[in-house]
């Protein structure tokens, strides 16, 4: 493997570097393991958030606190509601606002063209039918690989110190901040050395998501579990009680879902290519400063 | 300029065909006998790793204040039985029920509700959480299981309480869709796991399982028998109904729902 000295200097610490034959710079960017845990989790979490929603049509209501039932109040409902004449109308009620969801929510056309009336449609469930009891056998069983996967992840993260060396953000980093968001308006994409490291918003983002969404997706979910609620009663009281703790389990996993689509997105406009091969070889092209030929 | 290859039409009509294909084989992979069994055996990771700490002693599951209880209380599954017998023993306010409890134990033994009534009470305000996602909070009050085991003496070899309901889920004539439960000894000895036969300090109500109903509370409410007619001790279920140990097991729903 040809090294280049000189890069390594800039290079964050201990990265490999090559070059290409055409002279391009690649950087070994992101371990077997991160690469291995990375596309294990967009497994697991795509089957858990299906298997989740078809979970929720069996209640497709949110509460807040101890209890909740259909005679208490909601915060969010999703319902069908039958006309004297004509199909059904779907409704998404959040709080006293109330949408017309008819043909996505509440009321839909399943696989056979039949109109049915539930909350989230066939093609986002698992399984595409009703069925609570094996939408809960996928959850549960991904649910612990889920765990094993992150918790092997974290423990990865700190001994390897890939946590402190790539996502905590540095003192240079925080003074950024300014012109990195102002970057991300502007959809500039960083070249030469800065894109051999995370931007400040995008470390901060997978803080946030690694160490704050992803466990409370965990802390919330055995909160609904009245075993584990009886030998640890302040866990659903952390998040005001077991009704409280189904709401933001809901709240959490959509905001896992509009991190996915920003990220894909950003995938997308910084390089599909090359972003790919990062995460599946490992190796990263660095794109040049602008005016310098590569 | 780079000929686009595929057409952005054609991408996203290719990735929703793909996802219809991806949904399909899930749902068949749901549906194979192997791959349940997989599924299935986060189950028994759960059961294991709940039982390292639930024991037949403690923990005991929340209980709440008077202010707590749910004004309207989900009356789920059966509301009222169908069938001349449990229409005759409501007519006379079950005057003329009888639990049995019977199977392995030394001593069969049956009580009226009266008697049951006359027994040391147990009164506890619990969550009622349901498989479906909702929860609701109510006052039971009736006879510990384990003062009614205690009673009839179990065989060393009983593993298992099956309780046999009076209600018929899907009207069966047959009986196939009597309602039934069972639970194991850890949660049979629980404090918490009483008969219950009043409910918010009322005579339980037939929506409820009146006259007797089962609580068990760290599991789901699918567990909690309602119309309880009988106690059977087993040492095995898997020759009862379709062998999984109770009516929505049977049904997909896992026997141990602790979660």
């Amino acid at each position: 493997m040809a090294v280049d000295t000189a890069d390594q200097k800039v290079a964050p610490a201990g990265a490999r570097v090559r070059r290409t034959r055409t002279g391009k710079e690649l950087i070994y960017r992101h371990s077997l393991l991160v690469r291995l845990t990375h596309w294990l989790n967009v497994l697991f979490i795509l089957v858990l958030l299906m298997s989740g929603l078809q979970i929720f049509n069996a209640h497709a209501m949110l509460h807040w606190g101890i209890k909740g039932d259909e005679a208490d109040p909601a915060i969010l409902s999703i319902y069908a509601e039958d006309q004297v004449e004509g199909p059904p109308i779907g409704w998404l009620q959040i709080g006293s606002a109330k949408f017309n969801t008819t043909g996505w929510l509440g009321v839909f056309r399943d696989r056979d063209g039949f109109l049915s009336g539930r909350a989230f449609p066939w093609w986002v469930t698992l399984p595409s039918y009703q069925s609570l009891a094996e939408g809960r056998r996928w959850h549960f069983f991904f649910a612990w690989l889920f765990a094993l996967n992150g918790l092997a992840y974290l423990v990865y993260g700190f001994a390897a110190r890939h946590f402190q060396r790539d996502l905590a953000p540095t003192g240079v980093d925080w003074r950024g901040i300014g012109r990195s968001i102002v970057d991300h308006l502007k959809f500039k994409h960083p070249r030469g050395d800065e894109a051999k490291r995370y931007n400040v918003l995008q470390k901060l983002t997978y803080i946030a998501v690694v160490f704050i969404l992803l466990p409370l997706m965990i802390l919330t979910g055995i909160s609904m579990s009245p075993g584990i609620d009886s030998m640890a009663t302040w866990l659903p009281d952390l998040f005001g009680g077991r009704q409280s703790a189904r709401t933001i389990h809901f709240i959490a996993a959509s905001l896992i879902v509009l991190f996915v689509i920003v990220h894909v997105l950003e995938v997308l406009l910084a390089g599909v290519f090359n972003e790919m091969r990062s995460m599946i070889t490992g190796w990263f092209a660095v794109k040049p400063e602008k005016g310098t030929k590569p | 300029m780079k000929r686009e290859l595929i057409t952005r039409r054609a991408a996203v009509l290719g990735t929703m065909s793909a996802g219809g294909l991806i949904l399909a084989g899930c749902d068949k992979l749901g549906q194979n006998q192997t791959f349940a069994k997989v599924l299935e055996g986060s189950e028994k990771l759960n059961l294991t790793g709940q039982r390292l700490v639930l024991s037949s002693s403690a923990p005991l599951a929340r209980e709440y204040s008077t202010s707590d209880i749910s004004r309207v209380f989900k009356a789920n599954g059966t509301i009222r039985p169908d069938g001349d017998e449990y229409r005759n023993l409501a007519l006379t306010q079950f005057a003329n029920w009888r639990l049995k409890i019977d199977g392995l134990v030394m001593k069969p033994v049956s009580f009226s509700l009266e008697e049951l009534k006359a027994m040391p009470s147990r009164t506890q305000i619990t969550r009622h959480d349901c498989v479906e996602g909702w929860s609701a909070i109510g006052q039971w009050t009736g006879v510990q299981l384990s003062y009614l085991l205690n009673q009839a003496q179990l065989k060393p070899n009983a593993k298992y309480l099956v309780f046999r309901c009076a209600d018929d889920l899907l009207m069966s004539q047959d009986g196939s869709g009597l309602y039934y439960e069972s639970i194991d000894m850890v949660d049979a000895f629980h404090p918490q796991t009483i008969m219950a036969y009043a409910m918010n300090g009322q005579t339980l109500p037939i929506e409820h399982g009146a006259p007797l109903r089962l609580r068990v509370e760290r599991q789901l409410g699918y567990k909690m028998a309602k119309y309880v007619m009988q106690i059977q001790a087993v040492d095995d279920f898997s020759k009862i109904g379709l062998g999984k140990g109770g009516f929505w097991e049977d049904r997909g729903y896992e026997w141990y729902a602790g979660i």
